[in-house]
Parts: structure tokens; C-alpha cells; sequence
């Protein structure tokens, strides 16, 4: 007799384990299905923890989960080849916890969390595949998986497979993921004792700092970097839009544009003498609001990676895949107390939950941004370097008067941009980030 | 050694343990081999291990003793014979026909009646088939320590000092059982080198009844199936190996390693990725779960040099390597690197290699 | 029939590196699973449940965390698991642990009689092949290392058959129950589990035996108390002073490269040349 659930959770990611955690915790009878060897094992990730996520879902995380450093510093560079334009912040206030950020590393992070699922209750199988859904007309019944006797029911499915899913494709809920929705980054991990991290980034213990990067490195291509302490060890990646990869006449892999950020003359001495011990690559949906596919329906609800749910402006993602998976799991929980059957109008609570909260709002804020960057290579190859000019030509002491240096940083401007190009990218930049 | 100055050892210690020899273990000297053979013939391990007790033995100042445990028409006399010639001092014989063939049960009641008897501080044995199913059975009989599959060992004080690879291979631990006696260690085939015989040199004979008939033991050898005669794959014995890993891309491409093997006269070797991926036989594989092998000319092409396969074969005379990665770590072990293509690099060498070794062969003829 | 089939949880060493300058074991994010060598030595107790019904014991000495092996050893049909774990055994070497298996299978055989106990042939962290010869000495089983194949087992007659793989050939041997077999590796394929299987092992609650529920009697020979050998040091091998003489492909041609290697090779190595020419003339 196939085995009837509450709910089953396909993947063991954040969303996937905020979902099975909120509903197991509140007494419903869960499974989660994950293809990986171990949860987290198929996950890449920066990684980023944003505590306000994580606190609305497990409030006293902090007791236990393996964190590697807070964040108190944000750096922010724009860099042509031989040099850059950074925004710094850094606040005591952030050295007063409870921290609001923190560095993870990944793999461990959802190993932790999913203990975390399993000790609420809920079931945990991996090494299993969901090869499809069950459908009843439109209506989602369970899953079939790879294993043999492998068909198990449950009133709700919740989809949490990632960027990669063809579940919610095969079931005919939406198409294709697009190239141009999709980036593909790439990212190592590099080993290095924690008093030279912390004296190079000038931490201290405990302390994190963040650099988000973007310029001319990936080649005009759509695409940002970044670098992030964590407690002995730097990650540093680069990605860009898979269309752009795709587009380049050059055919630059993305490794080579990682091997080229770490030759950066400005990122090199930071990462030297770092020994590499993980090597990954990941798809980001970064299609933005207007690629959300259909979230809900009859008896299944998307949530995290699977649904589109990342805020690339901001690199915000495992926030809104933890925070769509408590949203899909609270609407579950409310329907089951209610007596509700699973239907689309049931779990239509879901999408309101959805645009009610800061998940649907910031998406819609930037639903421009991946277009208008699209069009705009300027911002990456052009850009940076009149930046990096205007600064160096503003701070190198020469003889120059400034009235003259002045002129030459608007003319370099305007040669570069012509005053239309340069109204018409100010004009596109308020529009992106409306 | 302050160890001696150190107040009760089981109260302070460290953690708890025992570490000072206890006084009636002090009087158990000397160093055992374990004298392995099958069919009429000894494993060479046995050898290689005696030329080691020969050293420790030496820096010890005690003699050295091989254990000769057989049927009574095998000739353990002559083994005898030849043990002296690699360095014992004396041999411990055990004769029994419950002895022919080995069977733990016999074996492990002959050496441990022997060990309490004869009392050595040192037992070294081949971590063979047969010596490592002997080995664990009669360090728990004895209650003392065993190492396994070291790759050195010496003298510290006047204990043994066994070193082997650990974590994977990636790092060195040396082990020492301090408050037991015998202390036991395996070695495997090839790790060390074989002694020079020296046939001039001679022992004397110590018997010691088993003490077991044939009903006393359970097990029962019902039949013996040699390997076939094709499979006479030797590999670890060989002088030229030429090896072949998964820089190779693909099967086919492994053709190339017997080509240049043919020229070269050489037995073909891999990696255990290779073996995996079906490329090559299992008993082709070099390295820490396969064959340790000592050629005098070992070609590794296509091969990263994973510490794995590295323990396997750097203790060859002469390495040449050819990776495409110049970081790769076989050129850490090599003695000849070739930064290239495996698949261009060895159809030439072949080809250099034959016409130069042609034109001396016709040279010398 | 009642199978014990001892697992330990290791670190995939494959992927376990070492930090060339601080020389520490670089174990961050290195999985643990199942020693590979103890799945061959399951499945082969698996299939004589299949034949002949019974139960297997999945029994494993280790940390809290090695539940997970366990609960995999289920999640293959393993009828039960249980896992021997306490402070008191830590730092414990391979008599110390035979020592404490084979309390808790004294144990285990209490609850019902133990007919066989399987274990792999190595672990790929300890590489000894030392606990099981440990473990069937202590229990007076009668013990087969190296077992290729189960020929038969009648349990009527107690009678067992296997093949083993000795130097330059197979035996075949007899001997009767209990004993303890150490399977060789690539003897059989491990199965696939059903999701039945799985949503078992998910549930499944392995059993957690302190020293006192295994049964040891003397404390004197558990962990590092109970530890003959001692680990004097670990260090990392001294890195070769001399360099590999490199040329490189792309610098010039491959013919250049292998022509200048053979003169360099045999000019370094005269003894080398004679040794290959003789044994090809021949």
C-alpha cells in the first residue's frame, strides 16, 4: 500500500528544509525527498545567511549552527583591469548582536538544518529521485520516484528542487528555463589561517566582511563577483548570465573569468597563499519578477530556486527561498487546521503571503533590472573604467589644476557616452532599480 | 628514556595508559619472520622482511629467528637453509601434517605456542593473504599490538618504531606498542627491498611439537583452484612497468601503454580509476589498495599522482611522468616529467624508443 | 539464521587533504560513509537472509554520527542496527576494538543466537584488516578471511563452505557455525533499496548501547586504556629535495621531447640501457 503524507517536500535545500521544518514542527505528517547523497550535497551557494530569514523560522539557530564569521563590513567595488572604485560600509552596530548577517558555508549549513528538520519529525530519505509527478487530471496526488515500489501520496507537494527542476517543466506548470533567465556562476573556496584572514581584511575574530564586485572582468557580460571571509577560508566567485556566456565571441569559460578575478591586482594579494579546497559551479535563476512561473495550483506549490525566487540586485536569495518555504508551509498548516482540501484556491493564500511580503515586493522593485542590464553592456565594460579614470585622475597630486581635472573627467564622460548615452543610462539605471 | 623516572604509570599517565614496559616482558628478545610459503615455494616478502629483522636485529644486539611452520614432507629445511643465507641467526620449526596448507586454527595455536614459549620482542610478518589473517588472530590471542602495512620501521630506545601511511595516505604516523610483547607488524610485498644472500652463513634448528590432531580442526581444506596459467600477471616482481591512468580520456587510448610495454619489454600497470572504468585487469593495479611495486623504470602516463597510487610505486628506481598538468603530483615523485599529451607522447617515445633500442640490440649482436 | 554484520563509518579519504604548510588534516566537508569494503560483506549477509530468512544486525563502534551508516545499513534491508558508542571507547586501536564488538555480539547473540558474523576485508582509514581475525578469536568463531563466494550453508548441519582467495589461487574450505567471514571486495553488488526500504530506514530507531548495554566487562581494555599500540607521531613526508628533470610539449615538438628524454635517461642511467637491451635480446 503506497504511504499517504500531509505534505512531501521534494529537496533538501533551505527552502526545501524551512518547509518541511514549519509544517513537521506543527505536527503534520512530512516527508522530503532529497536526490543527493546527504542534504546540501547538490547546493551551492556564496553563502550568505541572513539571520532575519532564519530567526522567523528557527528563532534560537544561533545556539547551534555552524557559522562561520558575522558580517560587519560591506564592500562594494566596480573594477577595470588594473584597479577599482569600492563603496566600504562597516558599523560597530553590526559587532551588536543579534548579528543580522554571517557568512556559511553551505554543505554544512544545510547538513545542520536538516538535522534540525528530521528532529521536528518530519522523514528524510536521500539518494532518491523524483522522477515525476503523480497528476489526477491537474490535480497533484504525490510522487513517483526512482526506486523500486517507488509512488508515495500526500495531500500537497511541495516543489523545492532548485534551479535545475524538471518536475514542475514535466508537469507542464511552465516551459523551459531561458538562457537569458539563468546565470551560471562558479566559485572556490580557499584555505588560509584565520589570523592572516583577519589582518588582511582587518577583522577580528569572529568578524566577516563582504565584497560584492562587478566591472570589467566578466568581458561586458551581465554578471557580478564577490568575496567573502569566512572562518578560515575565502570564497570567491564570479558569474554571469548564461545567454551572455553563451553570446561571448570569445567563448570565455567561466572559470577562466574566476582565474582572471583572482589575478586581479587587487584581489590577488588578499587571496594569496590560499590553498583550494572546493571547486563548484551552480545555475542562479536571475530572470527576476517577470520570470516567476505559476507558484501554485491544485494539490503543489514552488518554492526557492524552483519558482525563480532570487533578488540578483541585491544577491539576495537563500533569504527568499527560506522565507517562500515558511510562506508555503504557514498557508499548508492554515488550510490543514481549517479543514481546507489542497486546491488553487486553497493555496492561492500562498501567492498573497507572497506579495504581501518583502519577497514578491523587491522583486517587483527591480522586475526591470535583468532587461535593462541586458541591454546595457556599457555598464560593464564602459563604466567601470571612466569610474576608475575619474577617480584616478581626482586623487593622483600632479601639477593639474582641479578646474582642469574636472574637465577632463566630464569629457571623458561624454566622449565615452555622449551626452544622450550618458542621460539615456541614468534614465535606464532609475528604471532598473524602481 | 625519562620513561623509566615517570611515578606509577597507570595512575598519571598518559590518559590512563600504560606505556612502561612491564618487568616480565623485559626478558622477551629477539626478532621473528614469519616464514610464509605455499606449494613448495617461499613469498619473497618473507625474505625482504628478514634482511629488515636482520637490521633491527643488529641495532638491537639480539638475533634473528624465522618461523617455519609446515606439513612433514614440505621442505622446511631447506627453507631453513635459505632463511640463514638472508640473514636468520636461527630457525623455529614446526612439523605437523595438520600443519600442510594453511588454516588459522593450526597456525595460529603453532606461532602463539611459539611466541610464549621462545619469547622474541619482535615478530615481523608478510601482510599477505595468509600473513594478515595470521597476524590479527595471534596478536588477539597474544593481547598485543599489531601494525599493519608498514612502510619503515626502526629502533627508538629499544622499541620498534613502525611507520605507515595514514589519513588516506597523506601524511606518516609512526606507531610503537610500549607495555606489550611481541611487537607485531606487517609489511607489505615490495616495500622493502630484498636483502643480499650471503649462502656461506648458517643456523641452528629448534623444534616444538604442535600439540593438535587433524580432528581438532574444524576447518577443513576441501580443495585448492589455481589461478589460470594466463593470469600470470606479475606485477609486482617486474623491473620496467609502464602505467597508465585516466588522463588516458578514454579505453582505446590505453592500447598505447602496451605498445610502449611491448618495446620496452615492460608488464603493464594502472590506476585504480582505470581498473574501476574496466580499462585494465584488477591485479594491473598499482598503489595503495593494489600492488606495491620497486621497478627499476616506471612510466607513468596519464596518471595525476593521487598519494594513493603514489605509495604504490615510488620506491621505483627511475620515474618518468606525462601529464598535461604541471602541477600534477606525480612530477613530485618523478625523476623525469614530460608536460604533454599522453596520447602524442607515447606513440613517439615508442617509436624513439625502438629505434634506439634496435640500433643497440644490433650493436651488441 | 541470525547475521551480525559489523560496519564502521569512515571519512571518505579520497577526498581528505592536507595543508601544505600547517600540515592538519584538512576533514571540512569531507563526508563520512560507509567503509566502501563493509557494503560488499552486507550485501552478501542480505542475500543469505534473503535464501533463508532470518534477521541481520547491522553493528557499528563509533561516534553519535555513525547512526547515519547504520540507518543506510537498514535503508538496504538490514533488520536492525545498533550502535556501540561511548567516550570510553574512543581513541581505541584495532585489539581495543575487536575487544568491544565482540562484547556487544555476546551481547546481541544473547537476545538470539549469532550464526555468522560478516565484516569487509579493511578499512580504507585503518587499512589493517586486523578486527575481524580479532573479533572471531575472541568469540572462538571459526574465521575465513578473504571469502570470495558462500558455496553453502546448511544450517541443519552447521556446516558452511566459501571459497577464499589465497596466493595464486582459490580455496575451498569447510568449517562449521558460527563463524566470522571477511568478504573480499567486488564479490557482489550491493542492491538497490526499494523506498519502502528507505522510508523504513528513515524511521528506523537504532539502537545506542553505552559500555555497560555492550556488555564490557573489563574497562581495562576498551579505548586508549585497552590500546597495545600508541601513536607516537604523525607527520607529513618529507618532500623530495631533488627535481623532476621537465620539458614541456608545447615548448617544441614531441619528437624533440622524447628523443632528448631517451638521451637523458640513458645517460643518467648507462646500467638502465644494458639491463633493457639485454632482457629484449634475449
Amino acid at each position: 500500500m503506497p504511504e499517504q503524507f500531509d505534505a512531501i517536500v521534494v529537496g533538501a535545500g533551505p527552502s526545501g528544509n524551512t518547509a518541511a521544518y514549519t509544517m513537521a514542527k506543527a505536527g503534520l505528517k512530512v516527508l522530503q525527498i532529497e536526490r543527493g547523497e546527504y542534504p546540501g550535497s547538490k547546493n551551492v551557494q556564496g553563502a550568505i545567511l541572513y539571520a532575519d530569514a532564519l530567526e522567523k523560522i528557527i528563532p534560537e539557530f544561533r545556539d547551534d549552527a555552524p557559522l562561520e564569521r558575522h558580517v560587519i563590513e560591506q564592500r562594494v567595488w566596480v573594477m577595470d583591469d588594473q584597479s577599482f572604485v569600492g563603496t566600504h560600509f562597516r558599523s560597530e552596530d553590526y559587532n551588536k548582536p543579534p548579528y543580522n548577517r554571517y557568512t556559511i558555508i553551505r554543505a554544512q549549513f544545510d547538513k545542520w538544518f536538516s538535522t534540525k528538520v528530521r528532529e521536528a519529525g518530519a522523514l528524510l530519505i536521500c539518494e532518491t529521485t523524483v522522477s515525476e509527478l503523480i497528476m489526477d487530471g491537474d490535480t497533484v496526488r504525490g510522487v513517483r520516484c526512482d526506486r523500486g515500489g517507488g509512488e508515495v501520496y500526500a495531500d500537497v507537494v511541495i516543489l523545492a528542487d532548485g534551479v535545475n527542476s524538471t518536475l514542475a517543466r514535466k508537469a507542464g506548470f511552465h516551459g523551459e528555463l531561458p538562457a537569458q533567465n539563468v546565470a551560471l556562476a562558479v566559485k572556490e573556496i580557499l584555505f588560509m589561517p584565520e589570523e592572516t584572514i583577519q589582518a588582511r581584511f582587518n577583522i577580528g575574530e569572529e568578524e566577516g566582511v563582504v565584497i560584492e564586485l562587478m566591472g570589467t572582468v566578466t568581458e561586458g557580460m551581465v554578471g557580478t563577483g564577490f568575496l567573502y571571509t569566512n572562518k578560515d577560508s575565502l570564497t570567491i566567485g564570479v558569474g554571469c548570465m548564461l545567454s551572455d556566456f553563451k553570446a561571448n565571441p570569445n567563448r570565455t569559460k567561466p572559470y577562466e573569468l574566476l582565474e582572471k578575478l583572482k589575478r586581479h591586482p587587487s584581489i590577488a594579494p588578499l587571496i594569496a597563499g590560499g590553498e583550494m579546497k572546493e571547486y563548484c559551479a551552480h545555475l542562479i535563476p536571475e530572470g527576476g519578477f517577470h520570470a516567476i512561473p505559476k507558484v501554485f495550483g491544485d494539490g503543489w506549490m514552488i518554492v526557492g530556486d524552483s519558482g525563480g525566487f532570487v533578488n540578483a540586485a541585491h544577491r539576495e536569495g537563500s533569504n527568499l527561498a527560506m522565507t517562500t518555504g515558511r510562506l508555503a508551509a504557514e498557508t499548508v498548516i492554515a488550510a490543514k487546521a481549517a479543514g481546507k482540501a489542497m486546491s488553487a484556491r486553497t493555496l492561492k493564500a500562498y501567492k498573497d503571503a507572497l506579495d504581501e511580503s518583502f519577497v514578491m515586493k523587491d522583486l517587483h522593485k527591480y522586475r526591470d533590472m535583468p532587461q535593462v542590464l541586458h541591454s546595457s553592456p556599457q555598464f560593464f565594460n564602459t563604466y567601470p573604467g571612466l569610474l576608475t579614470g575619474a577617480a584616478k585622475t581626482l586623487f593622483t597630486v600632479d601639477g593639474v589644476d582641479k578646474k582642469t581635472k574636472e574637465r577632463q573627467i566630464f569629457g571623458s564622460f561624454k566622449a565615452a557616452r555622449r551626452w544622450s548615452g550618458l542621460f539615456s543610462d541614468a534614465f535606464k539605471l532609475l528604471r532598473a532599480f524602481r | 628514556m625519562s620513561e623509566a623516572a615517570k611515578p606509577a604509570p597507570k595512575a598519571a599517565g598518559r590518559a590512563g595508559r600504560n606505556t612502561e614496559l612491564p618487568e616480565h616482558l623485559k626478558s622477551y628478545k629477539g626478532v621473528w619472520v614469519f616464514i610464509e610459503h605455499d606449494r613448495g615455494q617461499v613469498n619473497p616478502v618473507s625474505w625482504e622482511l628478514m634482511g629488515e629483522a636482520r637490521k633491527l636485529a643488529d641495532t638491537l644486539k639480539v638475533d634473528v629467528a624465522g618461523v617455519l611452520l609446515g606439513g612433514p614432507d614440505e621442505p622446511l629445511d631447506a627453507f631453513a637453509k635459505e632463511a640463514y643465507a638472508y640473514g636468520a641467526d636461527r630457525c623455529y620449526l614446526m612439523r605437523d601434517p595438520v600443519l600442510k596448507g594453511y588454516r588459522n586454527e593450526p597456525f595460529t595455536k603453532g606461532l602463539t605456542d611459539l611466541v610464549n614459549t621462545h619469547q622474541p620482542e619482535i615478530m615481523l610478518l608478510g601482510a599477505s593473504a595468509m600473513g594478515r589473517d595470521l597476524a590479527g588472530s595471534v596478536a588477539t590471542t597474544l593481547g598485543t599490538g599489531l601494525t599493519a602495512d608498514c612502510t619503515e620501521l626502526n629502533i627508538d630506545g629499544r622499541a620498534l618504531a613502525a611507520t605507515r601511511p595514514t589519513f588516506g595516505g597523506s601524511l606518516l604516523c609512526t606507531i610503537m606498542t610500549l607495555a606489550y610483547r611481541p611487537q607485531m607488524a606487517t609489511v607489505r610485498p615490495r616495500v622493502m627491498s630484498l636483502p643480499r644472500r650471503d649462502d656461506s652463513r648458517s643456523g641452528d634448528i629448534v623444534e616444538m611439537p604442535l600439540g593438535m590432531i587433524e580432528t581438532d580442526v574444524v576447518t577443513k581444506l576441501l580443495e585448492f583452484i589455481p589461478d589460470a596459467s594466463r593470469n600470470t600477471v606479475n606485477l609486482a616482481y617486474a623491473d620496467v612497468i609502464v602505467s597508465g591512468g585516466k588522463g588516458l580520456k578514454k579505453a582505446e587510448n590505453f592500447q598505447l601503454v602496451w605498445e610502449l610495454a611491448r618495446v620496452l619489454g615492460a608488464e603493464v600497470g594502472a590506476t585504480r580509476a582505470v581498473v574501476q572504468a574496466g580499462w585494465a585487469d584488477a591485479e594491473r593495479q598499482v598503489g595503495q589498495t593494489g600492488k606495491t611495486v620497486r621497478p627499476k623504470l616506471y612510466i607513468a602516463a596519464g596518471i595525476s599522482g593521487a598519494i594513493q597510487h603514489r605509495v604504490g610505486m615510488e620506491g621505483s628506481d627511475v620515474i618518468i611522468a606525462i601529464n598535461t598538468d604541471p602541477n600534477a603530483p606525480i612530477f613530485d615523485v618523478a625523476h623525469f616529467g614530460i608536460v604533454g599529451n599522453a596520447m602524442q607522447v607515447l606513440p613517439s617515445l615508442t617509436q624513439a624508443m625502438r629505434t634506439h633500442l634496435d640500433k643497440r640490440i644490433r650493436k651488441t649482436a | 539464521m541470525h547475521i551480525v554484520v559489523c560496519i564502521k563509518q569512515v571519512p571518505d579519504s579520497a577526498q581528505i587533504r592536507v595543508h601544505p604548510v600547517t600540515n592538519t588534516i584538512m576533514r571540512q566537508g569531507v563526508p563520512a560513509i560507509v567503509n566502501p569494503y563493509d557494503l560488499f560483506a552486507l550485501e552478501e549477509a542480505l542475500r543469505l537472509k534473503d535464501r533463508f530468512g532470518g534477521r541481520v544486525t547491522a553493528l557499528c563502534m563509533g561516534p553519535p554520527q555513525a547512526e547515519e551508516s547504520l540507518r543506510k545499513c537498514v535503508s538496504f534491508g538490514a533488520t536492525d542496527a545498533i550502535l556501540v558508542t561511548d567516550r570510553a571507547f574512543a581513541g581505541a586501536d584495532t585489539l581495543a576494538t575487536s575487544y568491544a564488538l565482540a562484547a556487544a555480539i555476546r551481547k546481541i547473540g544473547a537476545e538470539q543466537a549469532v550464526d555468522l558474523v560478516f565484516t569487509g576485508k579493511q578499512t580504507i582509514d585503518g587499512d589493517t584488516a586486523q578486527v575481524g581475525p580479532g573479533v572471531a578469536k575472541r568469540l572462538g568463531m571459526n574465521l575465513l578471511t578473504y571469502v570470495s563466494r558462500i558455496d553453502a550453508v546448511d544450517l541443519d548441519t552447521r556446516r558452511l563452505t566459501v571459497e577464499r582467495r589465497a596466493e595464486g589461487g582459490v580455496q575451498r574450505l569447510d568449517t562449521t557455525l558460527p563463524a566470522l567471514i571477511t568478504m573480499l571486495e567486488g564479490t557482489n553488488e550491493m542492491r538497490f533499496a526499494s523506498l519502502d526500504d528507505m522510508l523504513r530506514a528513515g524511521r528506523f530507531h537504532v539502537r545506542k548501547w553505552n559500555k555497560e548495554d555492550a556488555g564490557i566487562e573489563d574497562l581495562g581494555k576498551i579505548g586508549l586504556k585497552g590500546s597495545p599500540t600508541i601513536v607516537s607521531k604523525v607527520f607529513g613526508p618529507t618532500p623530495r629535495s631533488e627535481k623532476a628533470d621537465m620539458q614541456i610539449v608545447a615548448d617544441t615538438s614531441v619528437q624533440d621531447v622524447t628523443i632528448n628524454l631517451i638521451q637523458k635517461l640513458f645517460t643518467k642511467h648507462p646500467l638502465l640501457e644494458e639491463q633493457l637491451v639485454e632482457r629484449l635480446s634475449a
